[in-house]
């Protein structure tokens, strides 16, 4: 064999790619990942590393696996959970608000062959399911009044949007993992601004009545002080309140001629009639 | 495959010299050069190219010296020659090449085998060996062997560094609505690690994605069921914790080998068409506590005036108590000796007799304000 490789060695070179590609055409390499429909002259005729919930990795399927070289064809499909994300889409609810909603489902292909008949590739799959996530979205969601809307999660929506593209999806090969809602928001423009516009007054609201608050309660310190203030005079004045009279005109008398020292006080002229008792020694008596 | 083809001929080449002996003396026209050495100058008929000439009329004069040795040793001589023909040297400066090449042919296997059968795994990872395709096992930290490289194939994962996933930014709005259907402006990072290689390799197409869009949507599921107030400040940890719970569930029912470390919010805050009013409410709070403030001052002042007035009181009233017509009338004098000694002072003698007040000159200087 040796000396027949050295005299023809563009026959062997050319005999060994033969033989390369005989071998590798008759097994293919299954990763993991994936499963495939093999199909004979446009026939399929069986599936390789067919997805199993049940099997764990490593067991069967993937790996080496033998066909007809030439004759058979795989045609690869993921195995793997894969995601459909929807468009943004309006959505109104019974109470005519609008919710601007971006979902996705997550699916699997269970059934290669069929999937493979149907659609042949993921991406048409994909798109195939994609309107009609948006349609079971928009008719689910808009059985809805809005402020349900905004936590679907709570009244089994998603399992009832989940159950009804599911039913489409079944035609395709495919199951849906799961469907979620990735955003809800509010449409740019009269809904957004006047959800701001609301928020805003709120929040106007909140700062007048902290305010009144303050208010209320500086007040209510400011009685508080006065009562106590008139109560601790009571008590000390009342002991004798002829005498009070007299101490607190006195000292009346000289904070107004006389000033407390705080503030200058403008002149006085004092006009007195000798009737006054303070003159009354002026008379001579 | 070009590699491994060349490796394993040239370990033939090295090692099976018997197999090869016997097949260049059984058949092949190489084998049959020595018997018809005598047949003249002329190379068989079959023989072509540059290999089957030269030897050929170099073992012309070499075959008598060889004479009838064994047919092994001839032909190992005569396969040095045919090597050794390109380079147009004789037996040993053949030789030479011929084991270099050898030689660099075997250390290339070697490395290669070596190379891709031996891996070493940090001590953070771990590695998923999948052979031909289908999964074999999975390397702990350290070294592990598999077979070399095209059947066994090693993906080596981080399993311990925490990685990060940012949502929301400082520079942009993100915004979601609350459950008072409120507007918020929120940021936050999601703390992920790899918690099961082989899920985490095989059972999601795209596991950051994934996890990215199920974080978005367990955030927008929570924040939908607190009040702005709630998210904004006081229930932020409760948030945080009940999305990575959220999350760990949607991500384990997608066998995704992920496990949530931790959700922070980063950011969240009212959206900056409404900010100014939020701030007008952080105003409103400081104004009511100035006024709070002031009231209470005022509070304070008016109790020590009437504390410290009383008491004098009390102590003025002891001393009148002993005595009270005297301090009565001290007090009336001292008072107003006080008072009218820094006063203008006008005596109006007699009833009846009016007088013309110099109003101009009593007011030299205009009162500045009425008595309070």
């Amino acid at each position: 064999m040796i000396d027949f490789v050295r005299r023809h060695p563009l026959w062997a070179g050319l005999l060994s790619l033969f033989v390369l590609a005989l071998v590798t055409s008759s097994v293919s390499i299954v990763p993991e990942t994936r499963q495939g429909v093999v199909v004979q002259f446009g026939k399929p005729v069986r599936i390789i590393n067919r997805y199993d919930p049940k099997r764990p990795f490593g067991t069967v399927g993937a790996g080496i696996n033998a066909r007809i070289p030439f004759a058979e064809d795989i045609v690869w499909i993921d195995k793997r959970v894969r995601d459909i994300d929807m468009e943004r889409q309006q959505v109104l609810s019974t109470d005519q608000l609008r919710l601007e909603v971006d979902a996705f489902a997550r699916y699997r292909v269970v059934d290669p062959l069929r999937m493979y008949i149907a659609a042949r590739t993921e991406d048409r799959v994909e798109n195939a399911l994609r309107p009609i996530l948006g349609s079971q979205l928009r008719n689910e969601l808009g059985k809805r009044p809005f402020a349900s809307l905004l936590s679907p999660e709570r009244e089994g929506v998603m399992e009832n949007i989940r159950t009804g593209l599911n039913r489409v999806a079944r035609q395709y090969g495919v199951e849906i993992v799961d469907v979620r809602i990735k955003k809800a928001d509010l449409p740019d423009g009269t809904p957004l601004q006047s959800a701001y516009n609301r928020m805003i007054s709120a929040r106007q609201q909140e700062a007048r009545s902290i305010r009144a608050q303050g208010q209320k309660q500086a007040l209510i310190i400011q009685a508080e002080a006065d009562a106590e203030a008139a109560r601790i005079y009571a008590a000390s004045f009342g002991k004798d309140p002829e005498f009070y009279d007299f101490y607190r005109a006195m000292q009346s008398y000289r904070t107004t001629f006389l000033g407390d020292g705080t503030e200058k006080i403008g002149p006085t002229t004092v006009i007195l009639s000798p009737d006054n008792a303070y003159l009354k020694e002026f008379s001579g008596r | 495959m070009q590699l491994p083809i060349v490796g394993l001929m040239s370990i033939f080449s090295g090692l099976g010299s018997l197999g090869r002996g016997l097949f260049s003396d059984n058949k092949g026209p190489w084998g049959q050069a020595p018997g018809g050495g005598d047949g003249g100058d002329k190379p068989p008929p079959d023989k072509g190219g540059p290999w089957g000439d030269g030897p050929k009329r170099r073992r012309k004069g070499e075959q008598p010296s060889s004479g009838n040795v064994s047919s092994l040793d001839e032909w190992l001589t005569r396969s040095r020659e045919r090597f050794g023909g390109g380079g147009g040297g004789s037996g040993f400066s053949g030789q030479a090449p011929s084991g270099l090449i050898k030689w660099v042919v075997i250390a290339l296997v070697a490395i290669w085998l070596v190379g891709t059968s031996m891996h070493s795994i940090a001590p953070e990872q771990k590695g998923v060996v999948t052979r031909l395709g289908r999964y074999s096992h999975t390397l702990n930290s350290g070294v592990g062997w598999t077979l070399p490289a095209p059947i066994d194939r090693v993906q080596k994962l981080d399993v311990e560094n925490i990685r990060e996933i940012n949502l929301g930014s400082a520079s942009e709005e993100t915004l979601m609505l609350t459950g008072d259907q409120n507007m918020i402006d929120i940021a936050y990072q999601v703390r992920w690690k790899v918690s099961d290689p082989e899920l985490f390799m095989f059972e999601l197409a795209e596991p950051e994605d994934t996890i990215r869009q199920v974080a978005e949507s367990a955030m927008r599921q929570v924040i939908a069921n607190v009040s702005l107030q709630g998210a904004m400040g006081n229930q932020r940890g409760e948030i945080e914790s009940r999305v990575a719970e959220e999350m760990q569930q949607t991500l384990n029912f997608y066998k995704a080998g992920v496990s949530v470390q931790g959700v922070a919010i980063r950011q969240a805050d009212p959206p900056a068409a409404v900010n100014d009013a939020f701030k007008e409410v952080t105003a409103a709070q400081q104004d009511a506590q100035a006024t709070v403030n002031r009231a209470n001052t005022y509070a304070l002042q008016l109790r020590q005036q009437a504390q410290g007035e009383s008491t004098a009181f009390d102590k003025v009233y002891e001393q009148y108590k002993l005595a009270p017509g005297v301090t009565k009338r001290r007090m009336y004098y001292e008072t107003m000796e006080r008072v009218l000694k820094s006063v203008d002072k006008t005596i109006v003698e007699a009833p009846g007799v009016n007088s013309y007040l110099p109003l101009n000159e009593l007011r030299r200087t205009p009162p500045k304000e009425p008595a309070q």
